[in-house]
């Protein structure tokens, strides 16, 4: 047994029931083959293209670039995606990971249901049975993608403990792995959680930044001075960041939710208010108070509302490769509205924070500059909760 | 020889797990000193958590009560410190590793060695990791006590070979909680352990009948119980202590 894996400086490891441990190194041991076995990246390349519609194009944003008056904007359209987000990449090697290894059943934690939706389509394609675990408040304010993952096949359990929320469902989902463990394959939405989902979470979203890279090299010739993302867990940032990391001309910045603000006590902001803490199986930083309890967090994002971060982006920050910025909710909703109107686009509300964060950016570079923003996921799922945001009765 | 060790001489341990500060400090105080007289060989104190990924409702609800109530670990360590005098057994915590890490580890073994805290058990550190607590253990002659589950396989030999006062054998798959039956061929993991250390080996997880506790027993070195009397503390609150006795004096009574 080799000691200390998965690390990131100091972040990462294997803090898990020693239940797990068996099934964390055989998962490992799969990964390392997989991901160096031509065949089985000929089928997955196949499935990202043939069924989600990989690349997903770099659009330039020229009604928002010309409004902002600044650098140059670019979406990588994540959107477009089939589900409509950037989980499907995850989600689609892991389950074809998952039925490799023999596995006939996946489970998953689900904060705003775009993992989940994300899980339970590739588990219908792919043959395998599959549970969602999602906090209670979450199937209220996304009921529709609860539906969505029944019609997929899925079972949907609401999580009824602590705060109801994605970290309830985070936990809830542990506890179901290591209670079924032989058959069962853990789908972490995120790169978080023990070693080795940060490294294999990030291996499948990295693709995000490879096709950046390539396609704003076609458009503008040459590399960004930034890329944007949200960032919850952060395997959308992860995704777009990784490709990049050794460019360090190009800055690589991460916007986490604020709530109603970074000084109040409701936000998810680990990277403004977080400390370093072990939890989930990781080392990491974490919203929690002084005894190590954690914290509760509130977003208006569902998918953002989680008091950790991936062990990799606790690393790029204090290394200082990474910057790490806060977006209060109604900063995120005036953008949601801001790229709906400009662009035609309605962003994930989750997106909509790195939206935000650009209409700030952009002005104070110049227009030669060129940023691009990872529009994570597409904001259908979100239209209800911002009509109710902005007091606005509507039937679903 | 250490109190741990002493604790699984020429007998059967049982070691009763109760839930730090449910219903409130003060009882759990009087619960450790009822629960030692009673005949109990170890008390594991669980240190609350607001995320107990290991523990099934039961505990789970407990650790709620206990951090509604204003329970930390800083008062833990005063009401150790009040009952040691009073307590010959040894005890142990039972902590999630984050409020370890964050109350800062040296401190924290620090204040355990100091209020009469005997021993660790943390189920969120495997062996791989163990090394994140295991210097300033030693430092504070803290027993940082093993786990072995029925997944370990071929681990069971590696984690036995270092491991310390006894080894904590999970009995079955999944959270902590009354279980019916267990499958799992408890003697096979023992006998793994056995052929590389002569560690006391405790099990836990799912134990609640006494009739349970006599097949367990008659192949282990140790007996752990902790829903069922945790349970029994919820539905009792304050007054719980007599009927929480009375079950473990059932208990001891299979295990002697």
């Amino acid at each position: 047994m080799s000691i200390k894996k998965g690390r990131f400086g100091e972040f990462g490891g294997q803090y898990v029931a020693e239940t797990l441990m068996s099934n964390l190194y055989a998962l490992e041991k799969a990964y390392l083959h997989y991901r160096d076995d031509a065949d089985f990246q000929k089928e997955l390349l196949g499935l990202l293209q043939k069924y989600a519609g990989r690349p997903s194009l770099l659009y330039f944003a020229e009604k928002m670039t010309a409004d902002l008056a600044g650098a140059r904007i670019y979406l990588k359209r994540e959107d477009l995606n089939h589900t409509g987000s950037h989980k499907i990449n995850n989600v689609l090697g892991q389950v074809l990971l998952a039925k490799k290894m023999g596995k006939t059943r996946v489970i998953a934690e689900t904060g705003a249901g775009q993992h989940g939706v994300a899980t339970a389509t590739a588990a219908a394609l792919m043959g395998l049975k599959c549970e969602i675990f999602m906090g209670k408040e979450d199937t209220e304010r996304q009921a529709l993608n609860v539906f969505r993952m029944e019609l997929l096949g899925a079972k949907v359990h609401p999580v009824t403990s602590g705060t109801m929320t994605l970290k309830d469902a985070v936990n809830e989902t542990m506890r179901e792995w290591v209670s079924q463990i032989d058959d069962t394959h853990y789908v972490i939405g995120s790169a978080m959680g023990p070693h080795p989902f940060p490294t294999m979470v990030r291996d499948f979203q990295k693709i995000i930044g490879s096709e950046i890279k390539a396609q704003i090299r076609q458009a503008e010739g040459r590399l960004p001075d930034a890329v944007v993302a949200c960032i919850g867990g952060g395997s959308n940032a992860i995704g777009a960041f990784f490709e990049f990391i050794d460019d360090t001309k190009v800055r690589l910045i991460g916007c986490e939710a604020g709530g109603k603000g970074v000084d109040t006590s409701e936000n998810a902001a680990t990277m403004t208010n977080g400390t370093p803490g072990i939890f989930h199986g990781m080392k990491s930083l974490f919203c929690q108070d002084e005894y190590g309890q954690i914290a509760p967090v509130f977003s208006i994002s569902a998918g953002l509302d989680y008091p950790g971060i991936g062990p990799e982006h606790a690393h790029l920050a204090e290394i200082k490769r990474a910057e790490y910025v806060a977006v209060t909710d109604k900063e995120a909703v005036s953008a949601f509205e801001y790229l709906s109107h400009t662009e035609g686009i309605i962003p994930a509300i989750e997106s909509a924070h790195a939206i935000a964060y650009v209409r700030e950016l952009a002005p104070t570079m110049s227009r030669n500059q060129v940023i691009v923003v990872n529009l994570s996921g597409r904001g259908d799922k979100d239209v209800a909760s911002i009509a109710r945001f902005k007091g606005v009765e509507i039937n679903e | 020889m250490n109190r741990i060790t002493n604790a699984f001489k020429n007998k059967k341990a049982f070691i009763a797990f109760i839930t730090g500060g449910d219903p409130d400090i003060e009882t759990t105080g009087k619960l450790i000193i009822e629960i030692a007289q009673s005949g109990a060989d170890i008390i594991e104190i669980g240190v609350p958590f607001s995320d107990p990924v290991a523990e099934g409702a039961v505990i789970q609800e407990a650790d709620e009560r206990a951090l509604l109530g204003g329970c930390t670990v800083d008062k833990l360590f005063d009401m150790v410190k009040k009952v040691r005098g009073k307590v010959e057994i040894p005890l142990l915590f039972m902590s999630y590793i984050n409020p370890v890490f964050v109350y800062g580890k040296a401190r924290f073994m620090q204040k355990c060695a100091e209020c009469g805290i005997d021993g660790i058990i943390i189920p969120d550190l495997p062996f791989e990791e163990r090394d994140e607590l295991s210097a300033e253990c030693a430092k504070y002659n803290i027993t940082l006590i093993s786990m072995i589950a029925p997944t370990s396989g071929e681990r069971i030999e590696v984690i036995a070979k270092e491991a310390e006062g006894f080894i904590y054998c999970v009995s079955s798959l999944g959270v902590t909680g009354v279980r019916g039956e267990i499958n799992t061929d408890i003697s096979e993991m023992i006998k793994r352990v056995k052929s590389v250390s002569d560690v006391p080996c405790a099990v836990g997880f799912g134990i609640s009948a006494p009739e349970q506790v006599r097949e367990i027993a008659a192949v282990s070195d140790g007996v752990i119980i902790g829903s069922a009397i945790v349970k029994i503390i919820g539905e009792h609150g304050r007054e719980c202590v007599e009927p929480v006795k009375r079950f473990v004096s059932q208990i001891t009574r299979r295990t002697d």
